[in-house]
């Protein structure tokens, strides 16, 4: 119980992505113009990571390990043509919000790096904590970012005006530009806080997490 | 004239990382030297170019004909895995001198959602063969000058003092927000 725990509970703030692992940042860049399309795209990643995770760690003694990530590809695929399809009967405003990136979901690096780093080596219990931690981590992430650019780009909250008249618009915070700017500044504070921290303990500082395609698996494809 | 417009608008106005967002990943990763750039960029054009003419006859003459257009996403990574593989073979074997320099950065290129997004983008605008082509390239341009130039600029600052917690991927997405400022000024220019 106490290691499930674990496992779930490290998505949620020591290995929290975007910000601790550096992965995906297409979807954390693109559907974030709003809180609301953050939270969509966070509960389809959910849905996918959890899911894929537990197919993977339950097919890891079966699939020869030279065709894994071929597996692993396909397993996520067929799990976004049902998050593709599900979105199209049940949230098509949603569906049409995020275009092109429910379909890329599949390439996202969280994915595949958390098939090939965790769950194609640990029993699926422990699987599915990890999916379910690391999708909700992802999810809250975009939903708070979403939830800043809103606010100063619309000068709303989930759809609802929460500044009064005198706001005006900062149009720059929905645009691309905002979005690499934000994402930055983002990484910055979490970088110093981690850092702030280590001192406080008396550790010494040290260099932010690394933008790493190593640590998907599928630059290891052979 | 309409190609012109069309290739543009895809290298400028909607270039493909900094007004669409796609492809971040290799865009941050591979951007430290502008040698890596260049062969990143340049794998990425090629490879690009041929998973969206292949997964536009994929679609066309497979899926579209026996109704199976839900499963477009799973045929057309499928698609983009195998081709690459291909590729990267079929290089090994018969240009060397090529496989050198582009080899390394080829089976990166399977994740770069650049890729999977340029085929999908093709199929959404409803673009025939040639008009898939011509923007698939033209997008891959676009990423390349996007990629050398953000390599480019932090080969400079390699020795700036910057603020030890925006060191790294925070100056890199700073940098490639100013990047896509200054390409925020094409917006208009094309419909």
């Amino acid at each position: 119980m106490n290691r499930l725990w674990k496992e779930f509970s490290k998505g949620l703030w020591n290995e929290l992505p975007p910000f601790k692992v550096v992965l995906g940042l297409c979807p954390v860049l693109a559907v974030t113009k709003t809180a609301d399309n953050g939270f969509g795209m966070g509960l389809a990643v959910i849905f996918v990571l959890t899911l894929s995770n537990m197919l993977v760690s339950s097919v890891r003694k079966v699939i020869p390990a030279k065709v894994r990530i071929a597996c692993f590809i396909v397993i996520a695929a067929s799990l976004v043509v049902c998050v593709e399809l599900l979105m199209q009967a049940f949230a098509y405003p949603l569906y049409q919000q995020l275009g092109i990136f429910v379909p890329l979901i599949v390439v996202n690096c969280i994915i595949l790096g958390r098939a090939e780093a965790f769950a194609s080596k640990n029993p699926i219990t422990y699987a599915i904590a990890d999916g379910l931690g690391m999708g909700i981590g992802f999810a809250m992430s975009l939903t708070v970012l979403g939830a800043i650019r809103e606010i100063f780009g619309y000068g709303t909250l989930f759809g609802v005006q929460i500044l009064g008249s005198w706001f005006k618009p900062f149009t720059f915070m929905v645009e691309a530009p905002g979005a690499f700017v934000c994402l930055g500044l983002g990484l910055a504070g979490m970088n110093a806080l981690t850092n702030w921290q280590r001192r406080l303990k008396g550790l010494d500082a040290i260099e932010g997490p690394k933008h790493d395609c190593a640590s998907c698996g599928m630059c290891n494809i052979k | 004239m309409d190609y012109f417009v069309l290739i543009i608008a895809a290298i400028f106005v909607n270039n493909i990382v900094l007004a669409q967002y796609l492809g971040n990943c290799p865009f941050i990763g591979t951007s430290k030297e502008t040698g890596v750039a260049m062969g990143m960029g340049f794998a990425v054009v090629f490879v690009a170019t041929m998973a969206a003419a292949i997964t536009w006859v994929v679609q066309r003459f497979l899926l579209v004909p026996n109704d199976l257009g839900y499963l477009q996403t799973i045929a057309f990574i499928l698609v983009i895995a195998s081709l690459v593989q291909f590729v990267e073979m079929f290089l090994k074997k018969a240009i060397p001198p090529l496989y050198k320099s582009l080899g390394i950065f080829l089976p990166l290129i399977t994740t770069n959602c650049a890729v999977l997004g340029i085929a999908i983008i093709c199929q959404r605008k409803q673009f025939s063969l040639l008009e898939t082509v011509v923007f698939s390239i033209a997008s891959g341009v676009g990423f390349l000058l996007a990629l050398v130039v953000l390599a480019a600029i932090r080969e400079r600052l390699e020795m700036a003092r910057i603020p030890q917690s925006i060191q790294g991927t925070p100056i890199a997405l700073i940098l490639a927000g100013l990047m896509s400022l200054a390409f925020f000024a094409f917006k208009g220019m094309t419909s």
